[in-house]
Parts: C-alpha cells; sequence; structure tokens
C-alpha cells in the first residue's frame, strides 16, 4: 500500500500545475489538482499556470487559488524561464506539474534552472519524449516489440495517395501534436491533412486504421524502470473529437503487463497515457503514447491509485511503493457547467496576468 | 457451461464484465440461472431446479438454455 511519507511536509505544499483549459478536449490540469486536492487535503495552496484567459478552471476558485499568465511555448524557454521566476519570488512554488505535450520540451529544457529555484518537477527526459512521438512511434514499437499500427509521417498532401495504396482506407490522419481524423477517402484525408497542417505544424501523421475496442491507460514511471501505478479505462462515451467523456476502469493483467513493459523498456520518469486499440484477435495495438497525465486521471484516484500524489512524491524524492490494487468498475461521467464570473475576473487576468 | 469466475453479478439481473468494462441486464429467470451457475452448479442441476420450479417442458428448457448459452458466450462471459 501507498501512503504519502511526510504529512507535515504535505500540509504546506505549493504546487503549479498547468493544462487548465477543461473544454470539450480538456486539459488534464484540473483532472490533477482534484487527485492532489484529495490527496494532501487542507493546507495545500494550488498555482494554475494559465495560457489563455478562457481556461475554464481558472476561474474554479474552490480549485485554484491564483493563476498567472505564462508565455506560449513558441516564446521559448527564456521566457519561460524568467516568467516563472517572477512567480516563484512571490509564491514559493515546491512541485510544478506541466500537463501539456506542446510545453513540455521547454519545461525539460529549464528543469534543472527550477530546481534551482527550488521547484521540484518529476519529467520525462528529451530522449524519453521524443521517442515516443508519434513521428518515432513506428519504430519505438519496433525497437522494443510493442504493437504499433503502420505510419508514415507526411510533409505534403500529395504523398497521401501512396500511403493510402498501401494501407488502404479507412485511415487516421493525426496532428503532430494533437488530435486525429479518420479520412474514408482521399478527399478526407486531403481535408484533414490542411487542418492538422494548419492547426499543428508539420509533419502530420498518416496511421493505418486498427478496428477495435478503445483502451486508455494511465501510469506513472518512476525512471528506473518501475511502472508505480496502472490504471486502464476502457472509454464508453467518446465526443466527435474522440475524447472519452464517459469511462470506466476495467481489470485486465494483458494491460498491466503491456503498461510495466512500457516503463520498463524506456525507464519512464513522469505521468504517461498509452492509447490502446484491441483488435478482434486480442491483440494491443499501442496508437499513441501521452507524455503526461490523461485527463480522466482522476478516475486513478477513484480506483484507489492516486498518480498525481504518487508523482509530487518522486518529485520531492519521497519514497513512494508500487501500487497494485485498484477497483474495476468505477465510472467517470464528464459534464458540462456553466460557471459565472464576473468581467471584473477576467479584467483582472487580461491587464495584469494573474487573478 | 461455466461463467469466467470474475464476472460480477446482481440479483436483479445485472451483469458486469470487469476485463471487458460490459455490463448487461438479464431478466429474473436469466439472473437465477446466473445465480446457479456463479455458485458452481452443474448444467443439470440448474436446468432440474427449473423444471421443478417453473412450468415449461424440458424440450423448451433445452432450446431456451442453447440460446441463453450462446449469448452468454457472445457476450464473451463464458470460461473457454
Amino acid at each position: 500500500m501507498y501512503a504519502s511519507p511526510d504529512l507535515n511536509k504535505s500540509k504546506s505544499l505549493t504546487i503549479a500545475v498547468t493544462g487548465l483549459n477543461a473544454n470539450d478536449n480538456p486539459g488534464p490540469g484540473l483532472a490533477v489538482i482534484r487527485a492532489l486536492r484529495t490527496g494532501f487535503g487542507a493546507g495545500l495552496r494550488i498555482i494554475g499556470l494559465a495560457y489563455e484567459t478562457l481556461e475554464p478552471a481558472i476561474y474554479l476558485k474552490d480549485q485554484i487559488d491564483k493563476t498567472y499568465r505564462i508565455p506560449y511555448p513558441t516564446a521559448g524557454t527564456e521566457a519561460l524561464k524568467e516568467r516563472i521566476k517572477q512567480i516563484q519570488e512571490v509564491e514559493q512554488i515546491d512541485v510544478l506539474i506541466p500537463n501539456f505535450d506542446a510545453e513540455l520540451y521547454n519545461f525539460i529544457k529549464i528543469e534543472g534552472d527550477l530546481l534551482k529555484i527550488g521547484i521540484h518537477t518529476f519529467l520525462p527526459s528529451q530522449k524519453q519524449l521524443e521517442q515516443r512521438d508519434k513521428v518515432n512511434l513506428s519504430a519505438f514499437g519496433e525497437k522494443h516489440q510493442f504493437k504499433v499500427p503502420a505510419d508514415e509521417a507526411v510533409f505534403s498532401a500529395v504523398e497521401i495517395e501512396n500511403i493510402a495504396n498501401k494501407f488502404g482506407f479507412p485511415l487516421m490522419v493525426k496532428g503532430k501534436f494533437y488530435e486525429a481524423h479518420t479520412a474514408l477517402n482521399i478527399a478526407d484525408a486531403h481535408k484533414a491533412f490542411y487542418k492538422l497542417q494548419a492547426r499543428w505544424g508539420l509533419p502530420v501523421i498518416v496511421q493505418k486504421f486498427i478496428k477495435g475496442t478503445e483502451i486508455n491507460i494511465a501510469g506513472l514511471g518512476d525512471g528506473i524502470g518501475n511502472a508505480i501505478s496502472v490504471i486502464p479505462m476502457r472509454k464508453l462515451y467518446i465526443t466527435e473529437k474522440g475524447k472519452a467523456w464517459a469511462g470506466i476502469t476495467i481489470e485486465d493483467e494483458k494491460l498491466i503487463v503491456l503498461a510495466k513493459d512500457f516503463a520498463k523498456a524506456t525507464n519512464w520518469r513522469g505521468g504517461f497515457e498509452l492509447e490502446i486499440m484491441r483488435d478482434e484477435q486480442d491483440n494491443l495495438y499501442i496508437m499513441e503514447v501521452n507524455p503526461r497525465f490523461p485527463a480522466w486521471v482522476y478516475l486513478s484516484v477513484a480506483a484507489g491509485q492516486n498518480q498525481p500524489k504518487a508523482l509530487v512524491d518522486l518529485a520531492l524524492g519521497n519514497p513512494v511503493e508500487v501500487m497494485n490494487d485498484y477497483k474495476a468498475g468505477k465510472m467517470f461521467i464528464r459534464y458540462a457547467w456553466d460557471n459565472i464570473v464576473d468581467v471584473v475576473e477576467f479584467q483582472k487576468l487580461s491587464a495584469f496576468g494573474e487573478l | 457451461m461455466k461463467l469466467k469466475t470474475n464476472i460480477a453479478t446482481s440479483e436483479n439481473g445485472f451483469i458486469f464484465n470487469p476485463a471487458t468494462g460490459d455490463s448487461f441486464t438479464s431478466n429474473a429467470i436469466a439472473a437465477e440461472i446466473l445465480g446457479y451457475m456463479k455458485a458452481g452448479e452443474s448444467e443439470e442441476e440448474i436446468k432440474e431446479k427449473i423444471l421443478n420450479r417453473y412450468d415449461v417442458e424440458p424440450s423448451q428448457l433445452e432450446r431456451d438454455w442453447d440460446d441463453y448459452m450462446l449469448q452468454l458466450k457472445e457476450a464473451n462471459l463464458l470460461a473457454l
């Protein structure tokens, strides 16, 4: 069983979290915060780090004590470092948990600088981040004997026809960081390509379609080959954007073994999500590896394994034991809620960059 | 015919397969049969109980039994 080893310290923790966009394509920030509040209880101070003024979780004052805007990842590591330094002078952040794929590169680069000013992180290495990248996923699968659908990185729409002849339709067309579209014909594939290119840049990934049941696994790697926690979830309700709007924890040793093998093969450090497709022959294909917790990570708490809390303990160097037991049959059902906010709040964040 | 050991059933006929996340509802007699199966009773013992308890011809029971087992198999609820 896992227990927080230093309760006195946890009472005064300040943790900064990104990914506050709790919308129809939600970032994991709010779920991570909820898990931390459950795990650490009263006394925990949560600092939200936001890119945009309309990220919904900013305005949930019972969840986030204070929010600061930070520069977009495209502004580079220097701008990010400077901004975090300014915030740290006021807040004394103990741990920072980035929750967006696109920002991870910068946070990994300034990991050492953050530690110098007292901010702990628990992130994958640059190499780990790159090897699970969608562009490198099939090579990664081949190297470690994981089943991964055939794919190709595409830099121009004209390349798609040849790939389609090889893979056949339907095809999955995926953005570099986020979003995937199922293309039933070449026109669909071209449309998806241009959309994803405009939104996320190049390359766009064209992946062979695998028919089956969608299962996701939330996990936490300790960086030395162990999966501290593994929680598999079957999607029950999927939005038009392919996001799970409801899901249920399931028990299946094959899934647990797959996630543990992944952590071992990569020495994964930090939260991760494996997107799995189980085909009719019971083969488990890794469709994607997300280098952070999923937006449904609070289900891990409900099932008995608080992954965000364990990550904080790992970041602080506290001993954390492997968690094995969890409850199958725990469900999450996401809902939409209109939070009412005065324009004054919105103005504060817009004008001063903090709220 | 045996149910997979991890299948959860309730008295009101709700069936949950924790390995797949699938859930099903069944009528009262189907739930009763599931209860007997979970308790480890044999096919013959269960059929005898149903024949003693309900007004049903053995030939009808056989047909319904086969049909029900097929449904359980398709739902991936039976042990191989």
